[in-house]
């Protein structure tokens, strides 16, 4: 098999722009060449260093062993643990969260998401005030005004601006960049700060407090708005807010530095009002940009399944929901769970130091093609196949549009879904034998 | 199987209440089966319910489910060997779905709308929706390349593209939101009536909703367009909706069927000018339908309590929102439509909801003919379906009615016709509108029905329709009606006396429709250029790929001939 092939209009599954149009040559059951993607992107496709073997610690040192083997001690960590925790599931397909979601049901498990440590404060904000959204290409054909507030495209999400954004062409857009006026509103000048018409400094910590006074300025209330506000001067933000009520359709994009400084789900909570109201006076969107490619699709299979889309606790044979209670840093940091599985994520690296520390004193199942510092705690070690790369599957875009992930090359190793279908039939197994034993 | 000595009710086989056996064999029913016997004697037996309008899957649905978590808190049932967890009560979770309309003796239900792009999601939950059969309507009504070929007068290319978009979305049929509203909310906008012109295309509402019953009957498709009028959720609507059926008057049917159905006709039969002299316009547009053959309804009935609004009429929800200052959710599908999700509760002392409440019981009653009238509650949006039994008993008792109406705002028997209407419907007619009518009106041959061949779907209602008075005993009738003693699907006991019993998968059903090469090819190159400069996902990655269909049922329609290549 050494002939090439084009795969053409493939999905990358890195970031949460789910680029739909990626060229992939591959010759010799290996990807040679990458096309339209970005440098994260190809990189991701055309694959790095890969955890070789299943493994399961022996005296302190990971020993690799059969795929069965590592299932059934995986099935048998879960089924001795009161109440595990089950995290992850951002760089996986929906398919995979699907079998995890019946696994975590079987054995009564805390399902959670990285969504728990990057936009979990976005999902509370939307509990309280709904999303008015829209898909990408409507920012495209549309859109003259864009704000992106505490994000950094250019370095996150680098075909954002070009596909969907501040330089995409469309219907009404035809003059892309020069037709548009893109505002940037962070608390360091970044690379999509130096690109932008207007750059907003604010103090860190005070985002919640510019959302007030720029609602207070939509509203025809400036009266009452101080000199300052935030760092930024009355006089901006007044023409920040004549700006805004301008637009003929006005895109907010959102990120990490605004769901993560002081204030958390409340600054959400008010950007939504604002765009909200802004709609009284032009058309107005907004949306959080998701970072690993499909955190929005198993918020999405999650909701369905559950009714809830994240730090879902199935301890109890129905979903139940408390983010403060059953969030996976929640329950880590109280010491609440006795064992975890980590798929499709690094939680090592994700969560505060303070409950990573408390991850290594349970025992820990990892799920990954890659080797990271979650190994290194990891008591069961088993490595998939790659999402998007060497399996098919869902994932849905930080617009919510859901695309089909293809299979590009042949693997040796098992897919997610397939390893979960394992772990869930050796639970089922063991259940059998033990409940035999005891009859 | 056997269900031996039912009353049954079949009136799509003319059959009114008659005491017979029934047969199913291989999941069909049959002159003559063996196996097991159900014990019906002198109890009520329908075929399986079919809801033909109901939102149950996909992205809306969804965004309900995420930013109702008070929502999902309500009903919540554990797993058990047999089902899944249960949550939510106006958006339950997919599982939910599928034993609630079992338990009440459904075995169909449509989802009432799916934008093209984003169909691939409603297939990922309508998969996971267990038992019931299903199928998708897709969205048109401010689609694009709809528009433009309206514009152009090019019925032959709308015709490839409405075959080609259930295609693409594995739809079964043409539904149309507020045409023209979803592309001019794209700038914040909407249009005012069907005359209005949609900014930057050129096309009335009027001329979409023509263009789409003619393609509609080009392709013969299986259902005629399924519309939400123009102006809906507004006092003084009805003027809007009388003129948008005149519209339709002289298109010929390409089947024996109605050449458009109405949806939730009851958000559009308002009278008044404003929400202070809004009034009941359901005696008019009931007459109308007693006098025209070319439309059928759904009720859209509304019940006191919540429920969660959801539609593809964008504007009306951003109305609802600033209206109730409730939470607002906005979706806008590029090239497409766009949406909206603001949950609601409904209050017995407000008048404009008791008067919402007898509009939709004023339809009911004042349509003479049940085929043309569906049993809805435009699920979630008026009330979620569970309350289905509300809604029959409240047909079948004019004490019921009579007792609610006492409860209500008083100038409720001011403002409508209800307190004067004697009428009591009788199983016949709920026969007809809860499973024959719906089954006739989508072009379901195989449902609604016990004729030999039908879809084994039965139910039997732990109910002696001989003896019981449903006009008095209206209380044993709804407890009756919300767990049916048996629910038979395919010739398997699915749910007894509540209790789910088996979870088969359903089928989805979609419409796979033949038009001449030459119209496709001309349409692709439209399309080509489309996904090049204005869509932001390639052509190839469009269409819902087989995986997401594990139980397909394809129905052909279009021209005889071969069926168009598979896209992408
Ligand atoms: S922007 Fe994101 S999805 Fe697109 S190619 Fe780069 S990493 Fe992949
Ligand atoms: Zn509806």
């Amino acid at each position: 098999m050494s002939e090439a092939t084009l795969i053409k209009d493939a999905v990358c599954s890195f970031c949460g722009c789910l680029c739909d149009d990626i060229d992939v040559e591959v010759e010799g059951g290996k990807v040679q060449r990458v096309k339209h993607a970005c440098r994260l992107g190809s990189s991701k496709i055309m694959g790095h260093g890969r955890i070789e073997s299943p493994m399961i610690r022996k005296e302190g040192v990971l020993v690799a062993c059969s795929f069965q083997e590592a299932y059934d001690r995986a099935a048998q960590i879960l089924l001795m643990a009161n109440k595990p925790l089950m995290y992850g599931w951002a760089s996986t397909s929906c398919e995979a969260g699907k079998k995890g979601i019946l696994l975590a049901e079987e054995v009564g498990a805390v399902f959670d998401t990285t969504a728990t440590v990057c936009h979990g404060p976005s999902v509370i904000g939307i509990e309280e005030k709904g999303l008015p959204g829209a898909t990408l290409g409507q920012v495209k054909n549309r859109a003259d005004t864009i704000v992106f507030w505490g994000c950094n495209p250019a370095e996150a999400h680098p075909r954002h601006s070009l596909r969907y954004s501040s330089n995409a062409c469309g219907r009404f857009t035809p003059q892309g960049r020069k037709g548009r006026k893109i505002i940037v509103v962070d608390v360091r000048e970044t690379r999509t700060a130096k690109n932008a018409d207007k750059f907003i400094s604010i103090t860190p910590g005070c985002d919640y407090e510019v959302i007030s006074a720029l609602r207070m300025l939509v509203a025809g209330k400036g009266d009452n708005v101080p000199e300052e506000v935030g760092g930024v001067s009355k006089a901006d933000l007044a023409d920040l807010a004549a700006t805004l009520k301008a637009a003929k359709f006005g895109a907010v994009f959102f990120g990490l530095g605004i769901t993560h400084s002081r204030g958390r789900y409340k600054n959400i909570d008010n950007a939504l009002s604002l765009v909200a109201e802004l709609n009284q006076h032009s058309k107005f969107v907004i949306m959080p940009m998701r970072g690993h490619y499909n955190v929005g699709g198993i918020g999405q299979v999650l909701a369905w399944s559950s009714g809830y889309p994240m730090s879902v606790d199935f301890a109890r044979g129905m979903p139940y929901f408390n983010p403060g209670e059953t969030a996976a840093c929640d329950l880590l940091a109280r010491g609440d769970t006795d064992a975890a599985m980590v798929i499709a994520a690094d939680a090592v690296s994700n969560f505060p130091r303070t409950t990573a520390q408390a991850l290594a004193k349970i025992p820990v199942i990892q799920i990954d093609p890659y080797e990271n510092p979650t190994t290194l705690l990891s008591e069961v070690v088993i490595p998939c196949a790659i999402a998007g790369v060497e399996a098919e599957g869902t994932a849905y875009r930080m617009d919510g549009l859901a695309l089909r992930l293809r299979k590009m090359v042949d693997s040796g190793f098992p897919s997610d879904e397939e390893i979960l279908i394992g772990i869930l039939e050796s639970v089922q197994k063991q259940r059998l034998l033990k409940a035999n034993e005891e009859a | 199987m056997i269900i031996k000595g039912g009353i049954v009710y079949d009136p799509a086989n003319g059959i009114y209440g008659e005491e017979m056996d029934l047969f199913v064999d291989q999941g069909r029913m049959a002159e003559q089966a063996k196996g097991e016997e159900i014990d019906a004697r002198g109890l009520l037996v329908m075929p399986g319910g079919v809801d033909a309008h109901s939102h149950i899957a996909g992205k809306k649905v969804n965004t309900g489910r995420i930013m109702r978590p008070d929502d999902s808190r309500q009903g919540t049932q554990s797993r058990t060997s047999v089902c899944r967890p249960s949550t939510g009560y106006t958006v339950p979770n997919c599982y939910a779905m599928g034993y609630r309309y079992a338990r009440m003796g459904y075995t169909t239900a449509f989802e009432a709308a799916t934008p093209i792009l984003e169909a691939r999601h409603t297939h990922e939950e309508l998969a996971e929706i267990p038992i019931i059969d299903k199928g998708a309507l897709t969205l048109f009504g401010s689609n694009w390349q709809v528009m433009e070929c309206v514009r152009d007068k090019d019925l032959s290319k709308l015709a490839a593209y409405v075959a080609w978009g259930l295609r693409a979305a594995r739809g079964y049929g043409v539904k149309i939101v507020n045409p023209g509203g979803g592309e001019a909310w794209g700038f914040g906008g909407n249009v005012k009536g069907i005359n209005d012109t949609v900014p930057g295309f050129d096309v009335t509402p009027a001329e979409i909703i023509r263009g789409l019953a003619k393609a509609n009957e080009m392709l013969h498709l299986p259902h005629s367009i399924h519309l939400h009028f123009n102006n809906l959720g507004k006092p003084g609507n009805y003027t809007t909706a009388i003129e948008t059926l005149d519209l339709l008057r002289d298109i010929k049917p390409s089947r024996m069927r109605q050449i458009v159905h109405v949806t939730h006709m009851q958000f559009s039969a308002y009278g008044g000018t404003s929400w202070r002299d809004f009034e009941s316009k359901a005696p008019v547009i009931a007459d109308y339908f007693n006098n025209h053959n070319h439309a059928t309804m759904d009720m859209g009935q509304l019940l006191f309590g919540s429920a969660t609004t959801m539609t593809a009429d964008a504007p009306l929800e951003y109305g609802n929102a600033r209206l109730t200052h409730n939470k607002w959710s906005n979706h806008d599908i590029e090239l497409e439509e766009s949406s909206g999700v603001v949950p609601m509760t409904y209050f017995r002392k407000m008048l404009v909801n008791a008067v919402q409440w007898a509009i939709g019981l004023e339809l009911a009653l004042l349509v003479k003919d049940p085929w043309k009238i569906l049993m809805t509650t435009d699920s979630p949006n008026g009330s979620p379906f569970v309350n289905y039994p509300e809604v029959i008993t409240l047909l079948m008792s004019k004490p019921k009615r009579d007792a609610e109406m006492a409860t209500l705002h008083e100038q409720v028997p001011k403002r409508t016709t209800l307190a004067g209407i004697e009428r009591e419907l009788d199983w016949t007619d709920i026969a007809i509108m809860t499973r024959a009518a719906p089954a006739r009106i989508l072009g379901l041959q195989d449902k609604g029905h016990l004729g030999t061949g039908a879809d084994g779907d039965v139910t039997v209602y732990n109910l002696r329709p001989e003896e019981v008075d449903a006009s008095q005993d209206h209380a044993l009738v709804k407890k009756a009606l919300a767990n049916a003693l048996y629910t038979i699907k395919g010739g398997v006991v699915v749910s007894k006396e509540g209790q789910i019993l088996a979870t088969p998968p359903g089928r989805t059903f979609w419409v796979d429709a033949a038009v001449p090469p030459a119209d496709a090819d001309r349409l692709m190159l439209d399309l080509e250029d489309k996904f090049a400069k204005y869509y932001s996902i390639q052509l190839s990655n469009y269409a819902v790929q087989d995986a997401y269909l594990p139980h397909a049922k394809a129905i052909r329609a279009g021209l005889p001939v071969e069926p168009l290549p598979e896209v992408a």
